[in-house]
C-alpha cells in the first residue's frame, strides 16, 4: 500500500526572491518601481532645491495676473488687459483651428493624390510621385517658413488695391483680396440673428456661442439624418422588390430646402471686406502666419496620407475587384461597397497618427509668429512672467490631452469599421 | 462525301502584334493616351511640368556665383536682361557656414572625416553583400586620402606610409582573389580580415573625440569601463554566480565612469600628452549640427527603445504600465515642448550647480524623444512576430532573455528596420527645431543670413539649397530603407 503524500513544505529563504520564478517577477518590479521613484525624488528634490535657490517658490497665481500683450489672430475677444489664462485659451483655440483645417485640407488633398499615385497614367502618376517625395523628403519647419516667406514676398500689399487703376484686385466678385498681410474674406452676417449665448459670465474661459450657427447647422444634420433615413427606406425595397427608387432629387430636397429657408429667416449675408485708407475692413482676416501654417502642414502631411491611401488600396487583393465585378456590380460601387470599406480598414490607423502629428506640428507656429498655445502660454507668457516649469507644464499638458482625446475619438471610429471576426 | 471540308494541315507563322499595340506607340497610348480623359489629364500635367520648368530654370540659370550681395546680383541679372534670376552668391558665400557653422575652419577636415569613416562603419550593419576586405580596403583608403589634408609632419608621413602600404595591400588582395571561392582561398591558407563591426564599436568612442576633440585619454577610458564590466563578470562569473555578476558588471563601469575616468585620463594624459585641439558645443553649427543631433540621438535611442519596448510587452504590471505612461507621454507631447525643457528646465532637474551646454541637453531630449518612437516601432516588430516562435523558445527551455536575444530580437529588429530608418528619417528633419531654442542648424543660420544687409531679401536660393541638403540625406535614407525592405522579404509573396 502505497501512500501519497504532500511534498514537504519549503520554508521561505531569501534567495527564493531571486532564484524562484514565483517571487522574482514580484522582486523584479517592486526593484524597478524603487529605481524609477528615486529617480523621481531626486529630480524633485534638485527642482524643489534650485528653485529655492532663485527664489521662485512654484505657484499658479500668475495665470490670474494680466497678459499685457496683444494677440493678432484670435476667434474670440480678448484685450492685452485680459488675463494669462485667457491668453493661452485664445491660443488653444488658435492651435485647434489649425489643426481642425489642416486635417481636413490635408485628407482632401492626400486622398486625391494617392487615388491619383495609382492612375494608369504615367504623367500623372510620376507627377505625383514627384509631390509625395518632395514634401516628405524636407522638413515641415522648413515648409512652414518658405511658405510664409512666399506670401510675404510674393502678394501685394493692400495698398496696391488703391486707387483709380490698382496693381492688383479682388478676386470673386470684389469678395476675397489675397494681400502680403493677409487673406481677407466674407464673414457670414446675420441680419435678424438671433444672438449670441455668453458662457461662464465674465471668467477667463468666457466665450460666446451663436445661436445663428447652431440653428443652421443643427438644421442641416437634421437635413442628413432624414436623407439617411431616405436611403434606409430606398433599401428595404429594394429587398423587397428589387428595384431601387430614385432618391437623390428627395435627399438633395431634405438637406438643401431646410437649410436655405433657416438662413434666409436669419437674414444671412455676407459682410465683404473693403478697402477703407491704407487697409481692409470688415470680412474676416486670417493672417499670413495662419495662412502659412495651414497650407504647409496640410501639404505636408498630405503627402504622407497619399501614400497612406495607396498603401491602403494596394493592400486590397484584386480578388476582391474580380469577385465584385462577377457579381454583376458597376465600376462605381465596386469602389463604394467593396474596396473602400476594406481599405478604409487598413488606412485608418495610420491616419490617426497623422492627425496627431499634425496637431503636434502645429507647434511650429511659433516660428512664423501666428500666436498658438505654444506662443502664448509656452512663449509670451513663459519670457514675461519667467514661469518655466508652469507654464511648460501646462503646456505640455494641453498637448497630451488633445493628442489623447484625437486618438480616442479616432480608435471609437475604428472600433466601428474594424473587421468582426467570429 | 464532305470534301468540302478544309482542315488546315500546317501551321500558321506566329504574326507580330498590331503596331499600334507594342513599342513606344503602344506605350503611350497606353500609358498616356488612353481614351478622352486620360489624354486631357496627359495634356494639361505636360502643360503643367512645361509652365513650371520654363519658369524656373531660366531663373536657376543666371551666372551671379560670385556676386557679394544681392544688389550686385540684380546688376549682373539686369544687364543679362533677365525680368528675374537667382542670386547664387549667398550660396557660394555662406556654403561652408551651412555646412559647418561655426566649426573652426582649419580643423573642418576632422567632422568630415567623421562623417565618412560613419558611413564606413555602418556598412556591415547596413549591407551584407561587401566582402570584409572590401570594408577594411575602404577604411585605409578613407584614412589615408584625409592624411593629405593635414599638416605634414615626420610622425604624418609615417601614417601616410604605413595606409599606403595597407591599401595597397588589400587592395591587392581584392583584385588578386576577386575570381576565385572564398571557401578555396581560406583552404588555401588565405587569412581572414578581422570582423569590421570591430571598426563600428570603436567608431563609437572616435566619433565624439574627432568632433569634440580634447585629449585622447577620455574616449580610451570610456571604452575601459566596456572592458572592465566584461572583465568583472568572466572573473566574478563562477564564484558569485551569475546573478551578482551581472549586478557588479553593470555597477563597475559606471563606477569608473562617474568616480575613476576623469582621474584616468588626466593622469595619462599627463604622462602621454596625445589630443586633438578642443572645439567647444557653440561653434557646432549648421548641417554638421543636424547630423550630430540625429546620429547621436537614434543611435542611443535604440537600446532604449529595445528596453522600452520590452518592458511594454512584459507581464510584469508596474514595469509594464511605466514603459506605457513614459512612452504615451512622450508621444503625446510635441518635440518643440521637448526642447523648450532642455533650453529652460534641465538645468532646474539636475543637481545645482550642473551646467551641460545646450546642444547635450538637446541630444539628451532628442533621445529621450526618439526612444518612445522606437520603442513603438521596435513593439510593431516584436508583435508581428508570429506566437509560434515564442512558443518554440519556451520549448527549447530557454530562458526569457537567452529566448530574448537568440530567437525574438534577431526577427523582431529585423522586421522593424524600415520603420527604424525611417523614424531616424524623422527625427532627422525634426532637427531643425533646434533653430527654434536659438541654436544654428541651417534654418537657424538662414534667419541671420537673411538678415544680413548683403542678402536682406533672399528667399527661394537660401530654403531651396537647405531643403536640397536635406533632401539628399532623407531621400537616400527612405530609397535604403525600400531597399532594405525589398533584401529582408524572405517569404514568397
Amino acid at each position: 500500500m502505497t501512500t501519497l503524500t504532500d511534498p514537504p513544505k519549503e520554508s521561505f529563504r531569501l534567495s527564493m526572491l531571486i532564484y524562484d520564478s514565483r517571487y522574482r517577477s514580484m522582486t523584479i518590479q517592486i526593484v524597478a518601481l524603487i529605481a524609477v521613484l528615486t529617480l523621481i525624488g531626486w529630480l524633485i528634490s534638485n527642482t524643489a532645491q534650485n528653485l529655492a535657490d532663485l527664489g521662485k517658490q512654484p505657484s499658479f497665481s500668475f495665470l490670474g495676473e494680466s497678459a499685457g500683450y496683444d494677440i493678432n489672430q484670435r476667434l474670440i475677444d480678448y484685450e492685452n488687459q485680459d488675463s494669462h489664462l485667457r491668453a493661452a485659451f485664445v491660443g488653444l483655440l488658435n492651435t485647434l483651428l489649425v489643426a481642425f483645417m489642416g486635417c481636413i485640407a490635408a485628407t482632401l488633398v492626400g486622398v486625391f493624390v494617392g487615388v491619383l499615385r495609382l492612375s494608369n497614367n504615367w504623367v500623372v502618376a510620376r507627377l505625383m510621385t514627384i509631390y509625395v517625395e518632395m514634401f516628405r523628403n524636407v522638413p515641415v519647419l522648413l515648409w512652414i517658413i518658405l511658405v510664409m516667406a512666399i506670401l510675404i514676398e510674393t502678394l501685394p500689399a493692400p495698398r496696391a488695391f488703391r486707387g483709380e487703376t490698382p496693381e492688383a484686385s479682388m478676386m470673386l466678385g470684389d469678395s476675397v483680396a489675397f494681400t502680403n498681410r493677409g487673406f481677407y474674406v466674407p464673414e457670414p452676417l446675420f441680419s435678424r440673428g438671433i444672438g449670441d449665448v455668453h458662457l461662464f459670465g465674465e471668467a477667463a474661459l468666457r466665450f460666446d456661442v451663436s445661436l445663428d450657427l447652431i440653428a443652421v447647422v443643427a438644421t442641416f444634420i437634421a437635413g442628413l439624418l432624414i436623407s439617411g433615413l431616405i436611403t434606409r427606406r430606398a433599401d428595404r425595397i429594394q429587398a423587397a422588390t428589387g428595384d431601387r427608387p430614385r432618391t437623390w432629387h428627395w435627399k438633395a430636397a431634405v438637406i438643401v430646402i431646410p437649410t436655405v429657408a433657416v438662413l434666409a429667416i436669419l437674414g444671412f449675408y455676407l459682410g465683404k471686406p473693403e478697402l477703407q485708407g491704407f487697409n481692409f475692413a470688415g470680412g474676416t482676416h486670417m493672417r499670413n502666419s495662419l495662412i502659412a501654417l495651414w497650407l504647409a502642414l496640410s501639404l505636408y502631411t498630405a503627402a504622407f496620407i497619399a501614400e497612406i491611401v495607396r498603401a491602403g488600396i494596394l493592400a486590397i487583393s484584386k480578388g476582391q475587384t474580380e469577385a465584385a465585378a462577377a457579381l454583376g456590380l458597376r465600376q462605381r460601387r465596386i469602389m463604394s461597397l467593396v474596396v473602400l470599406p476594406q481599405a478604409l480598414r487598413v488606412i485608418i490607423p495610420p491616419l490617426i497618427s497623422q492627425y496627431l502629428n499634425l496637431t503636434k506640428n502645429s507647434s511650429l507656429a511659433i516660428a512664423v509668429g501666428y500666436m498658438d498655445i505654444t506662443g502664448t502660454l509656452m512663449g509670451i507668457t513663459l519670457n514675461q512672467t519667467g514661469r518655466e516649469l508652469e507654464t511648460i507644464l501646462i503646456g505640455m499638458l494641453i498637448y497630451l490631452t488633445i493628442s489623447l482625446t484625437i486618438s480616442f475619438v479616432m480608435n471609437l471610429y475604428n472600433d466601428a469599421v474594424k473587421l468582426r471576426e467570429r | 462525301m464532305n470534301d468540302l471540308s478544309f482542315v488546315r494541315t500546317e501551321m500558321l507563322p506566329e504574326r507580330d502584334p498590331p503596331p499600334s499595340t507594342t513599342g513606344v506607340i503602344g506605350w503611350l497610348r497606353k500609358n498616356m493616351f488612353d481614351g478622352v480623359w486620360n489624354t486631357l489629364l496627359t495634356i494639361a500635367s505636360i502643360g503643367l511640368i512645361v509652365w513650371v520648368l520654363g519658369h524656373i530654370l531660366p531663373w536657376i540659370w543666371s551666372p551671379t556665383w560670385n556676386a557679394g550681395s544681392l544688389d550686385q546680383c540684380r546688376e549682373i541679372v539686369g544687364a543679362s536682361g533677365k525680368a528675374s534670376g537667382a542670386c547664387w552668391g549667398v550660396i557660394h558665400e555662406r556654403w561652408p557656414q551651412m555646412l559647418y557653422g561655426f566649426y573652426p575652419a582649419e580643423l573642418r577636415l576632422r567632422p568630415t572625416l567623421a562623417f565618412f569613416l560613419l558611413f564606413i562603419a555602418l556598412i556591415p550593419v547596413l549591407f551584407n553583400m561587401i566582402s570584409r576586405r572590401m570594408n577594411w580596403f575602404l577604411l585605409a583608403l578613407v584614412l589615408f586620402v584625409a592624411t593629405f589634408f593635414t599638416a605634414s609632419s615626420a610622425l604624418m608621413i609615417v601614417v601616410q606610409i604605413v595606409l599606403a602600404a595597407a591599401v595597397l595591400y588589400i587592395g591587392y588582395t581584392l583584385v588578386a582573389n576577386s575570381g576565385s571561392d572564398r571557401a578555396e582561398q581560406i583552404a588555401a591558407g588565405a587569412r581572414r580580415l578581422p570582423n569590421p563591426l570591430i571598426f563600428t564599436a570603436l567608431y563609437v568612442f572616435l566619433m565624439p573625440w574627432l568632433l569634440w576633440g580634447g585629449t585622447i585619454w577620455t574616449p580610451v577610458g570610456a571604452a575601459l569601463g566596456f572592458v572592465i564590466g566584461w572583465l568583472v563578470f568572466r572573473l566574478l562569473a563562477p564564484v558569485l554566480g551569475t546573478l551578482t555578476a551581472i549586478i557588479l558588471a553593470f555597477a563597475a563601469p559606471v563606477l569608473w565612469w562617474l568616480l575613476l575616468n576623469g582621474l584616468f585620463a588626466s593622469a595619462m594624459h599627463a604622462i602621454l600628452p596625445f589630443g586633438l585641439e578642443p572645439v567647444e558645443s557653440r561653434q557646432f553649427g549648421g548641417l554638421l549640427l543636424s547630423v550630430t543631433i540625429g546620429v547621436t540621438a537614434i543611435a542611443v535611442s535604440l537600446p532604449m527603445g529595445i528596453v522600452l519596448a520590452l518592458g511594454r510587452q512584459s507581464d510584469l504590471v508596474i514595469v509594464k504600465s511605466l514603459s506605457v505612461i513614459f512612452i504615451e507621454f512622450i508621444r503625446g507631447v510635441p518635440l518643440i515642448t521637448l526642447l523648450f525643457v532642455a533650453s529652460v528646465l534641465l538645468n532646474i532637474f539636475l543637481p545645482p550647480g550642473t551646467d551641460f551646454d545646450i546642444i547635450l541637453r538637446v541630444i539628451i531630449m532628442a533621445t529621450v524623444f526618439a526612444s518612445a518612437y522606437m520603442a513603438e516601432v521596435i513593439r510593431g516588430g516584436l508583435a508581428a512576430l508570429p506566437k509560434g516562435q515564442y512558443e518554440a523558445a519556451d520549448a527549447l527551455g530557454l530562458d526569457y532573455w537567452k529566448a530574448q536575444r537568440l530567437i525574438i530580437m534577431p526577427q523582431a529588429l529585423k522586421i522593424s528596420i524600415p520603420g527604424i530608418v525611417s523614424t531616424f528619417i524623422g527625427l532627422f528633419k525634426d532637427t531643425t527645431l533646434v533653430s527654434i531654442i536659438g541654436l544654428l542648424d541651417p534654418v537657424g543660420l538662414s534667419n541671420s543670413i537673411r538678415a544680413d544687409t548683403n542678402w536682406n531679401g533672399i528667399v527661394w536660393e537660401l530654403y531651396g539649397f537647405i531643403a536640397l541638403l536635406f533632401f539628399i540625406f532623407t531621400f537616400s535614407m527612405s530609397r535604403y530603407s525600400m531597399y532594405l525592405e525589398r533584401r529582408l522579404r524572405t517569404d514568397h509573396r
